[in-house]
């Protein structure tokens, strides 16, 4: 006989029962399922013991004169991971956001130096943010080159022209009341940007197909091109908003400190940027990440570094002790995530 | 759409397609009935994946004619082919692990709400839960991940897409590879709902003749870039088809 049924064919234990029918949820409902899915429940949790530890060592760290130094810091970070986690997730790394981040604001004030109007410097700025953006996409994607490389090149690239340009000396931010008030001269307007962005960011990501297309492509490559994703678009796309951002946030922050500085100092925002997104639950292989992870994530980072600087931890060892807490904070991550998982079962 | 005449959903005229000095074609004719499953067997290098790449409008054919419904036509993009309603589900299955099954279902043909560029999820869950149920696939829920799922329901879903996405013509590569017997079972079964459907027509690429003997109603043998031996499925065909497999052999070794 040929048209034999398999042994197995009528053998339903290995497939799962059908589910309850999908229920309708609504938006908050959703939101708070992504929220609970993911390892921001348990950021939350080390970001709580860390906050809870610093208060009790020192009375300084929850108080008025501190808090808009902490959220400024966050602040600064998280713009740049939220767009850092979008190129993490379709599987494309921007090492070059440090030195955009110091570069815009030389923009915007020798624009500004030329008589452009404040608001069109910071435009014109934003811009060039996003060509170096286009660029690190347009090398990468259509030149081939792994992403990795082309933005350390861009770094560096990046970098010396900022030194030409600036002559590497501070220079002050243009003084114009209203406009830096709003750009982050101001206790909290930093940390306002921020949370617009990652709540804008994170939309885009769940719910918009530029975020849905973002996550197939860094998970299955060749099938979202095979379903018709054009590929390419997206990354650059993405490329040209991480570097936004990056440019967004060192506009900020320069009027946040009202100096505009030369890059060297300054660059490892980028690296802090890529931890907290990883801290966030951001798989480096791509696929898989959330904005608000990302800013939970630097929110985790800012408070240790803050944290140590008010215990006045010792500046030889504390980049090492800043290390291990990463390393600590990253573990316990993933040990409550494992019992998060264990409990739902 | 008015019935065409012709009963046939693809028929191909003498193909032929070099690479280089390489012929992985060499005149090949094959026709697939409406409502059919035609199984394409071969080993690896007979031609059977360019055949295909040709049936998909990823690869243009050196020469030859191609029939689609009985039109003649040229496939030169998959895009085109596509709006011809043949639609290939790939080994890989081009599915996004890190997704949904719902989100995977409506991939790059997401719904959107009325009046914002958000995504319609309640309506995308609701049909593809719908269209699941419809063709007897069992899942926990549209809402997991595929990463979540077994290799015999990835493929399952990956050809439910297919199906939904309106398909006539369905090109299956491969589709019990890396697959147990109970798995395989599961897909086996979905094929045949398929044909009882009679809405799709299916040429299921395989190296394994067993599961090809199961679910097709016909068999083409793919050797060295041409059909060598194209039957109905009868007790008797899995030996003929061992035989054509050994003689070739044979003469292979002596030439």
């Amino acid at each position: 006989m040929v048209k034999k049924a398999l042994p197995g064919t009528t053998d339903q234990q290995e497939i799962e029962p059908s589910g309850a029918p999908p229920r309708t949820r609504s938006f908050w409902a959703t939101l708070g399922r992504i929220f609970l899915r993911q390892r921001e429940a348990s950021v939350i949790i080390v970001a709580i013991v860390l906050i809870i530890y610093f208060q009790l060592s020192n009375d300084n760290f929850l108080t008025l004169q501190n808090i808009p130094v902490l959220s400024q810091y966050t602040a600064a970070t998280a713009i740049i991971a939220a767009g850092e986690v979008m190129l993490l997730i379709c599987g494309e790394i921007d090492l070059s956001v440090g030195e955009v981040y110091a570069f815009a604001p030389y923009i915007m004030y020798f624009a500004y130096q030329a008589g452009i109007p404040l608001v069109a410097s910071i435009i014109l700025a934003l811009l060039v943010s996003a060509v170096v953006g286009l660029i690190n996409g347009a090398i990468t994607v259509w030149l081939k080159v792994p992403s990795l490389i082309t933005t350390l090149g861009t770094l560096f690239l990046i970098e010396g022209i900022t030194l030409i340009i600036s002559g590497a000396t501070q220079v002050p931010t243009p003084e114009e009341p209203v406009i830096k008030t709003i750009m982050g001269n101001s206790a909290y307007s930093e940390i306002l940007w921020a949370i617009f962005i990652v709540i804008v960011m994170q939309i885009v990501l769940s719910w918009t197909r530029w975020g849905i297309h973002t996550i197939a492509i860094g998970s299955n490559p060749d099938g979202a091109s095979e379903v018709g994703i054009n590929i390419n678009k997206v990354k650059i796309g993405n490329f040209i908003l991480t570097a936004l951002f990056a440019g967004l946030s060192g506009i900020l922050d320069s009027f946040y400190v009202t100096t505009i500085n030369p890059p060297a100092a300054i660059s490892d925002i980028m690296l802090t940027a890529i931890a907290g997104a990883v801290i966030g639950g951001t798989v480096l292989q791509g696929g898989s990440g959330t904005i608000v992870g990302a800013f939970l994530g630097t929110l985790v980072l800012s408070i240790l570094n803050n944290g140590f600087t008010l215990l006045g931890a010792n500046a030889y060892v504390y980049d090492a002790i800043l290390g291990l807490a990463i390393l600590i904070a990253m573990i316990l991550n993933v040990r409550l995530q494992l019992l998060r998982k264990a409990g739902q079962e | 759409m008015t019935e065409e005449p012709t009963q046939e959903a693809v028929r191909v005229e003498g193909i032929t397609k070099s690479f280089g000095a390489v012929k992985a074609l060499r005149g090949v004719n094959m026709r697939l009935k409406r409502g059919e499953v035609l199984g394409l067997v071969g080993d690896n290098g007979a031609g059977k994946s360019t055949l295909i790449k040709i049936l998909t409008g990823y690869v243009q054919p050196d020469t030859g004619l191609i029939f689609i419904n009985g039109q003649e036509v040229r496939l030169r993009s998959v895009t085109y082919a596509r709006s011809l309603g043949i639609e290939t589900v790939y080994q890989d299955l081009a599915l996004a692990n890190d997704l949904s099954v719902y989100h995977n279902m409506f991939l790059n043909r997401e719904l959107l709400r009325p009046s914002l560029p958000l995504l319609n999820n309640q309506e995308m869950r609701r049909l593809a839960a719908d269209h699941l149920e419809k063709m007897d696939i069992n899942i926990p829920s549209v809402d997991v991940e595929i990463s979540k799922l077994s290799g015999g329901q990835r493929q399952a879903i990956a050809i439910a897409r297919a199906v939904y996405s309106n398909a006539k013509i369905l090109l299956l590569d491969e589709p019990l590879a890396a697959m147990g017997a109970r798995e395989g079972a599961l897909i086996l079964d979905l094929i045949r709902n398929l044909k009882e459907m009679g809405e799709v027509s299916i040429i299921m690429i395989s190296h394994n003749y067993l599961q090809v003997l199961e679910v097709c109603d016909r068999v083409n043998l793919l050797q060295h870039g041409t059909i060598t031996l194209d039957k109905s499925v009868t007790p008797s065909l899995l030996e003929e088809l061992n035989e054509a497999v050994m003689r070739e052999y044979r003469v292979n070794k002596v030439g």
